[in-house]
C-alpha cells in the first residue's frame, strides 16, 4: 500500500503492464495524467488526431502482439478515438483506450466537453469502465489489459473523471484478476478433435482456411505442419495474410470476393474445410448459401458466439488456434500414413499458376500487381506492410506475397480508409529495426495524412507507397461494373502534388513513372531515415481482379 | 432454414452494478434479437442480479442468444429454462372500471376465482393484484377487457429451474 494520486496510480499501473509507449492528445480533462507523464519513463508519441493514435496503438500491437495504448482528453478528444476503437473491435486487435471524463460531480449535466464515452463505445469495445474511486485505478487496468489481451483479444476502454486524477489514496497494486463472467476456453474438446482428426484423415479434398485468429495465437507452426502432413492448401481471409508463407507450395492466397482464383475453387470443391480463427465474413464467403457446398466444415474458434452466427459447422471446436492445430494433428499422425494425393496436388499447383499470370508486367505503365511484386522482390521478408482500403488493399492483398505472420496489418473488419498510415506508424514503434511500408491509395492517405507530422516529429520514418489513381478507385471500380460507368462523386478533384505535401511536412517525396523509376526511389526510400511518400501514377481504369460479385456463389469469378 | 418458432426462456445470472442492463439491452437491439420480456432483480447475493428474458426464435436464434449473452464479461452463467421443469410466474397489477355494484360484484368474483388480491379502491375504480404464468394473466386480463380496463402494469417473467433440472446448461 502506498499513497498517491490517481493519475500517479494510473502511470505506476501501466508500468506494470510494461507499457512503454502511448499513442496520444491531451486536453483538459486528461491534464493530470499527462502532468504525471511528465517525471515518467513511459514515452508520450504526439499524435495529429486521436483517430491516429488509436490507429497507431492498434498497428503497435497487430506487429508486436503485445496491447497498444492511447489516450486523449474528454468530449472530442474521446470522439476522435471511435473510428479507430471501432476498428480494432473488428479485427479483434488488443489495445487500451484511456479517456479522460468530466470531474464526477460533472456527469450528466452536460458539462464542457463532457460525452458518454461509455454508452458509446459499449458496442465497439470488448468491455469498458468508468473509474467512480481512484483507488480502483491498480485493479481496474490490470482487468483492462487482461481482459483485452486474452481470449478473442480485442479493444478495452477506460474513462478517467478528471477528480478521480488528482485524488489522493491508498493503492495496492497487487490485485489477481479474477472475473466470474470471463473465463476463456483455451484447450480443445478431446472427443470433438478426434471426430475433426477423422473427417481429416478421410478426406480426399481438404483444405484449410486461416483466419486472424491463427496470427493473434501465433500458431503458424502448427498450421503449416498439418497442412503438410494433409496436402491440405491453406488459404487465408485478409487477416489471416501471412500466417502461412505464401511462397509456400501448399499456400493459395486469400479467398472470397477478391480472392485468388485457387483459393475460391479449391474451397468450393473441398470435400473436408477446415476453418480455423475466422468468422466467416460475407467478404471471404460469397453467397453463404452455396459456401463449400459438398464439404464438412470443422469450425475451430475461441470465440463460441462465432460458432454457428454466420454458418452451422459440422464439427465445432470452441479453443485457442494453437492448441487446436496441435491436438489435431497429434491425433492424425497418431493413425495416419501421408497420402498419396497428387491428383489433389496437381489440382492446386493448376489453379495456383492462373494466378501468376495476372502478374503481367509493362514497362510504359505501371500496372499495381506487377508494382506489388516488385515492392516484394526488393523488401527483406520481416518487412511489415500495411495498406489503407480499397483497391489498393486488395492488390495488396492479392499481389504482395507475405511470409511471416504480424507483417501484413489491414483494416479488414472495419475497412477504415486512413487506417494504413497512422497503423504504420505504430508498427514502426514496435519493430524499429524492420522497414514499414504504408500501400495507400490517394483517398485513403488524404484522410490521416497529417500524421506525416509526427511521423517527422518523432523520427518514425514510414514508406507510403501512393497508388494514385486521382479516383476514390474502389468506389469507381463498382459504379464501373455494377452502375453502368455512372461515375459520380469519385473523381478526387483538388488533390494535392504528393511530392510538395510531403516536403512542406520535411518528408521525402518522388514521383515515378515507371517500375525503373519505381524501383530506385524505393530503394533511396529503405536506406533513408525520414518518412518517404512514392507517388505512382496509376490508370483511374484499373480494376481488381479476380473479383466475385457481391453475394454471388466464389466460382462466379471475373478475370477481366 | 424452416426451424420451428417457440417461445424461450433464458435466465441469466449477472453482474449487479450500473451499466450491465445497458450492455445488456444494446447487445439485443445491435443484433436484432427481438425480446417479449425481461425482467431483472437482485439475485441470492447483492452483487449479482438475475435477469429473466423470454424471447420467440427458432433454435438457432437461441443458440446465438445464449452465445452472445455469454460473450458479455458481465454475464457470468446463462442457460435455457425447460418449461417443463420451470416455475415461472408473473406479476400484473390491472385497474379496472366499476361504476356500480353490479359490475363490481362480478369483477370481484373473478379476481376470487383467480386467487388474485384487490390492492386499490376507489369509487369507480379497483385496482388488482395477480400473480401466474403468463397465460393465466393473459386469460385475466381479457375476462376484464369488458369491464374496461384504465391501467395495466405487468413485470414479466420471473423464472428458476425447478431443483437440479436446469435440463441445458449452455453451451460451449
Ligand atoms: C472512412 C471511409 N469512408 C468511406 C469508405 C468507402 N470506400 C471504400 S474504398 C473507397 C475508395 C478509396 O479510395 P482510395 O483511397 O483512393 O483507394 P483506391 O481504391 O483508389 O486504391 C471508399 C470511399 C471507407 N471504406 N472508409
Amino acid at each position: 500500500m502506498s499513497r498517491m494520486s490517481g493519475a500517479k496510480a494510473l502511470i505506476e499501473a501501466l508500468k506494470r503492464e510494461k507499457v512503454e509507449v502511448i499513442f496520444g492528445i491531451p486536453g483538459g480533462a486528461i491534464l493530470p495524467v499527462y502532468d504525471a507523464l511528465y517525471n515518467s519513463d513511459i514515452k508520450h508519441i504526439l499524435m495529429r488526431h486521436e483517430q491516429c493514435a488509436a490507429h497507431a496503438a492498434d498497428g503497435y500491437a497487430r506487429a508486436s502482439g503485445r496491447v497498444g495504448v492511447c489516450m486523449s482528453t474528454s468530449g472530442p478528444g474521446a470522439t476522435n478515438l471511435v473510428t479507430g476503437i471501432a476498428t480494432a473491435y473488428m479485427d479483434s486487435s488488443p489495445i487500451v483506450a484511456i479517456t479522460g471524463q468530466v470531474p464526477r460531480a460533472f456527469i450528466g449535466k452536460d458539462a464542457f466537453q463532457e460525452t458518454d464515452i461509455i454508452g458509446i463505445t459499449t458496442p465497439i469495445t470488448k468491455c469498458n469502465f468508468q473509474v467512480r474511486e481512484a483507488s480502483e485505478i491498480p485493479k481496474i487496468v490490470k482487468t483492462a489489459f487482461y481482459i483485452a489481451s486474452t481470449g478473442r483479444r480485442g479493444p478495452v476502454l477506460i474513462d478517467l473523471p478528471r477528480d478521480v486524477q488528482t485524488e489522493e489514496s491508498e493503492m495496492s497494486f497487487d490485485y489477481k484478476v479474477e472475473l466470474r463472467g470471463y473465463k476463456p476456453i483455451y484447450d480443445p474438446h478431446p472427443l470433438q478433435v478426434e471426430k475433426a482428426a477423422n473427417l481429416l484423415i478421410q478426406a480426399e479434398r481438404p483444405v484449410i482456411v486461416a483466419g486472424g485468429g491463427v496470427i493473434a495465437s501465433d500458431a503458424s507452426p502448427e498450421l503449416l505442419a498439418l497442412s503438410e502432413l494433409l496436402i491440405a492448401p491453406v488459404a487465408t481471409t485478409l487477416m489471416g495474410k501471412g500466417a502461412i508463407p505464401e511462397n509456400h507450395p501448399l499456400s493459395i492466397g486469400m479467398l472470397g470476393m477478391h480472392g485468388t482464383v485457387a483459393a475460391n475453387y479449391l474451397v468450393q470443391e473441398a470435400d473436408v474445410l477446415l476453418a480455423v480463427g475466422t468468422r466467416f465474413s460475407d467478404r471471404s464467403t460469397g453467397n453463404i448459401k452455396t459456401f463449400c457446398p459438398n464439404g464438412k466444415i470443422i469450425h475451430v474458434d475461441i470465440d463460441a458466439s462465432e460458432i454457428g452466427k454466420n454458418i452451422k459447422p459440422y464439427v465445432p471446436i470452441v479453443a485457442d488456434a494453437k492448441r487446436a492445430l496441435k491436438a489435431i494433428y497429434d491425433r492424425i499422425v497418431e493413425k495416419f500414413n501421408r497420402k498419396e494425393r497428387s491428383t489433389w496436388f496437381n489440382r492446386i499447383q493448376e489453379l495456383k499458376r492462373m494466378h501468376e499470370e495476372l502478374i503481367k508486367s509493362d514497362n510504359e505503365r505501371i500496372r499495381p500487381p506487377a508494382l506489388m511484386a516488385e515492392i516484394r522482390n526488393i523488401l527483406p521478408n520481416d518487412a511489415i506492410i500495411t495498406t489503407e482500403v480499397g483497391q489498393n488493399q486488395m492488390w495488396a492483398a492479392l499481389y504482395l506475397k507475405v511470409y511471416k505472420p504480424r507483417k501484413f496489418i489491414s483494416s479488414g473488419g472495419l475497412g477504415t480508409m486512413g487506417f494504413g498510415f497512422p497503423a504504420a506508424i505504430g508498427a514502426k514503434v514496435a519493430c524499429p529495426d524492420v522497414p514499414v511500408v504504408d500501400i495507400a491509395g490517394d483517398g485513403s492517405f488524404l484522410m490521416t495524412e497529417q500524421d506525416l507530422a509526427s511521423s517527422i516529429a518523432w523520427k518514425i520514418p514510414i514508406i507510403v507507397v501512393i497508388l494514385n489513381n486521382l479516383v476514390l478507385g474502389m468506389v469507381a471500380q463498382w459504379q464501373r461494373l455494377f452502375y453502368g460507368r455512372r461515375y459520380f462523386a469519385v473523381e478526387l478533384k483538388g488533390i494535392p502534388d504528393f511530392v510538395k505535401l510531403a516536403e512542406a511536412y520535411g518528408a521525402q517525396g518522388f514521383r515515378v513513372q515507371s517500375i525503373d523509376e519505381f524501383r530506385r526511389a524505393f530503394k533511396e526510400a529503405l536506406n533513408s531515415d525520414v518518412t518517404t511518400v512514392i507517388d505512382v501514377p496509376i490508370s483511374p481504369e484499373e480494376n481488381v481482379l479476380p473479383m466475385v460479385p457481391p453475394g454471388q456463389d466464389l466460382k462466379n469469378v471475373m478475370l477481366s | 432454414m424452416g426451424e420451428e418458432k417457440k417461445t424461450y426462456m433464458i435466465s441469466a445470472l449477472v453482474e449487479h452494478r450500473p451499466g450491465v442492463l445497458y450492455s445488456i439491452s444494446n447487445m439485443f437491439r445491435r443484433r436484432g434479437f427481438n425480446i417479449e420480456s425481461i425482467s431483472v432483480g437482485e439475485a441470492e447475493q447483492p452483487d449479482l442480479a438475475r435477469m429473466t428474458i423470454t424471447i420467440k426464435g427458432d433454435e438457432t436464434l437461441v443458440e446465438q442468444v445464449v452465445k452472445q449473452l455469454k460473450k458479455l464479461i458481465c454475464v457470468i452463467k446463462v442457460s435455457i429454462l425447460d418449461p417443463n421443469n420451470t416455475v415461472a410466474r408473473e406479476l400484473a397489477l390491472i385497474k379496472v372500471n366499476t361504476p356500480d355494484t353490479k359490475i363490481r360484484t362480478d369483477v370481484i368474483n373473478y379476481v376470487e376465482i383467480f386467487k388474485g388480491h384487490i390492492v386499490d379502491v376507489s369509487h369507480d375504480s379497483l385496482t388488482i393484484e395477480i400473480t401466474g404464468d403468463t397465460d393465466k394473466i393473459s386469460a385475466f386480463i381479457e375476462l376484464m377487457k369488458p369491464f374496461g380496463i384504465k391501467e395495466i402494469a405487468r413485470t414479466g417473467i420471473a423464472a428458476l429451474p425447478r431443483e437440479m433440472k436446469a435440463i441445458r446448461m449452455e453451451t460451449e
